[in-house]
């Protein structure tokens, strides 16, 4: 059985204090980072770890860190990305309400890697509990001297804020994260510049998920090898996984990095409900392409997912069974999407209020010959053509729904209705 | 702490006053239930910014209300998961007992029946947020108890309001 991480205090009584926390070991890879190693060490340290960023896209942590110019005049800034919004994800709640000092601890070894002194923690709005508990683990961190000036009696000096977002999906795009932060609409900005450049304020930014940050003092008291030693050694680590839908045992798990996604969903979660079979996987939150059940065997790290055509994404794993209708899967998908487009560039915001209407019809049996070409050529001209990944997600959804359910969307147009009404 | 000074707090966390209207808006809300014209230029004002992107903010976040919303704010997530697990039967049945339709609010003004996107709580779905509780694992059983409790938790004059318009001469 794999020994939980991440998830180790959790069920803890008060897991969300600071008392919890220190009797756990917590705050010691604070210390240790402050008493023994340079800034560079522990982006070094991070680096060696191929830590990989649990947002969606997977990129290598320390790299990024490791873009911030060192000797820029500007203040540098760590933000945290906690508007956990992908349909599908709820892991970052979790470690927020029942863990909080974990972040708190991560994201000020992290500062002092980068060379920062101010953190914005970007939570949803939604997240009422956990922005309270990230308040009073802030406090506590505080009032402790894990935070404020001169931390442990060293030179370093951290502040952490709270920055409570307002229900905009596209804030989970990290360049939108910081329009928000600055007081604007949340709409992508054009790259380069990079925000490890010209981020918040137009200062060096490293802007980093919940989980990832939850991840480092880990690596920092366990070492690079004890990470890279979990999972495949090019995506290792302990691994949130958020399991949901038409599945007996719906919950966090906390496995490593690559495990089969039949053993995920059928061993852990339990399987299908009673009487029911399984017939699609979405692996990663709803922007990552659905795997029909056949496809089961995949690993769930970055590089197996990308390989089968799909993506780790945020690691929101939603099962769809044999009741259910692919075309309302997803049309309900692209109406997500269509609403959460920020409507800065028009393939996305065009292309998908299109697309909407054309997989409405259909699933309401009113579909065109015609229809489905017509989403295919859809999918391509959004696919690469807008500022962000939002109307790539989109398109690649859809793209994986007509490629593997083709019959049913066909079955909805040649019966004039929907097969599972 | 007033309005102004829960206002001034906010903004002394950020190097930039712009970066304070969003934290500014939802401190509003709170005060006023919504935002109307008025407490959006208040808002402006307090922060010395443009009047513009304090509106084009409340207009954008789709948490910001420039409409009244009732006492309870019932938001039911009806994303995948919570669709996969039901929500849909769920949103026909509060529409029936409630006798409205969703973005609307019951006559004596206790309840506004709104779907949301994905709350991020897919493992207790379907799931609704009424205020700043999530609850979870929802059936009809669940959801007619929940009503009932908030029915009773809210002060008598509203629940006596009347439900049919009076009648002419009243």
């Amino acid at each position: 059985m794999f020994d939980p991480v991440l998830l180790k205090n959790i069920d803890l009584p008060d897991s969300h204090l600071l008392s919890t926390y220190e009797a756990g070991g917590g705050y010691r890879a604070l210390a240790k980072v402050l008493r023994e190693h340079t800034p560079d060490e522990v982006i070094e340290l991070v680096k060696q770890s191929n830590l990989r960023g649990r947002g969606g896209a997977g990129f290598p942590t320390g790299m990024k860190w490791s873009f911030v110019p060192k000797r820029a005049d500007k203040e540098k800034y760590l933000c945290c990305n906690a508007d956990e919004g992908e349909p599908g994800t709820f892991k970052d709640r979790i470690i927020m309400e029942r863990d909080p000092h974990q972040l708190v601890e991560g994201l000020a070894v992290s500062g002092y890697a980068i060379g920062a002194r101010t953190a914005y923690v970007y939570v949803r709005g939604e997240y009422v509990t956990a922005i309270r508990r990230l308040e009073q683990a802030i406090a506590e961190a505080h009032a402790k001297g894990y935070l404020g000036t001169g931390i442990l009696g060293s030179d370093f000096d951290f502040t952490i804020h709270i920055h409570c977002g307002a229900g905009a999906y596209i804030c989970g795009e990290e360049t939108a994260m910081l329009e928000s932060l600055e007081g604007k609409r949340a709409q992508p900005r054009l790259k380069p510049p990079f925000p490890a450049v010209a981020g918040l304020y137009a200062s060096p930014t490293v802007i980093n998920n919940v989980e990832t940050l939850a991840c480092v003092p880990h690596i920092v008291m366990r070492g690079s090898e004890w990470f890279r030693d979990i999972g495949p050694d090019k995506s290792p680590g302990p691994k949130l996984y958020c399991v949901s839908g038409q599945v007996r045992r719906p919950g966090l798990y906390e496995l490593p990095m690559g495990i089969p996604l039949r053993e995920l969903v059928e061993e852990h979660a339990g399987g299908a409900l009673p009487g029911r079979r399984i017939k699609a996987v979405i692996p990663g939150g709803v922007s990552a392409p659905v795997i029909p059940a056949s496809g089961l065997e995949v690993g769930m790290d970055f590089d197996s997912l990308a390989a089968a055509g799909s993506m780790l994404g945020s690691a929101g794993v939603v099962v769809i069974d044999d009741t259910t209708c692919m075309v309302k899967v997803a049309t309900r998908i692209v109406e997500f999407f269509h609403h959460e487009s920020c409507g800065k560039c028009t393939p996305c915001r065009e292309g998908l209020n299109w697309a909407v209407k054309v997989m409405r019809r259909i699933e309401a049996g009113e579909g065109a010959p015609g229809d489905l070409e017509q989403l295919d050529m859809l999918c391509k001209g959004i696919f690469g053509n807008t500022f962000c990944a939002l109307g790539d997600g989109a398109a690649m959804g859809l793209r994986a729904a007509l490629k593997h359910f083709r019959d049913e969307f066909a079955a909805h147009v040649e019966e004039r209705r929907c097969p599972f009404h | 702490m007033g309005m102004r000074e829960q206002i001034e707090t906010a903004a002394a966390r950020y190097p930039d006053r712009r970066s304070a209207i969003m934290p500014a808006l939802l401190i509003a809300q709170q005060a006023h239930g919504h935002l109307p014209g008025p407490v959006l230029e208040e808002v402006a004002d307090i922060l010395g910014v443009e009047r513009i992107w304090v509106y084009e903010l409340a207009t954008f976040y789709t948490l910001f209300h420039t409409e009244p919303v009732g006492r309870f704010h019932l938001q039911l997530c009806d994303n995948l998961s919570c669709m996969l697990c039901g929500a849909e039967r769920l949103l026909a049945h509060m529409e029936t007992v409630l006798g409205i339709g969703k973005g609307e609010t019951t006559a004596d003004g206790l309840f506004t029946l709104s779907t949301v996107e994905c709350l991020g709580a897919c493992e207790m779905a379907p799931v609704m947020q009424v205020g700043d509780h999530y609850h979870g694992n929802l059936n009809i059983a669940r959801v007619d108890e929940l009503l009932d409790r908030l029915r009773a938790s809210a002060p008598r004059v509203e629940t006596i309001a009347p439900a049919a318009a009076p009648s002419p001469g009243e």
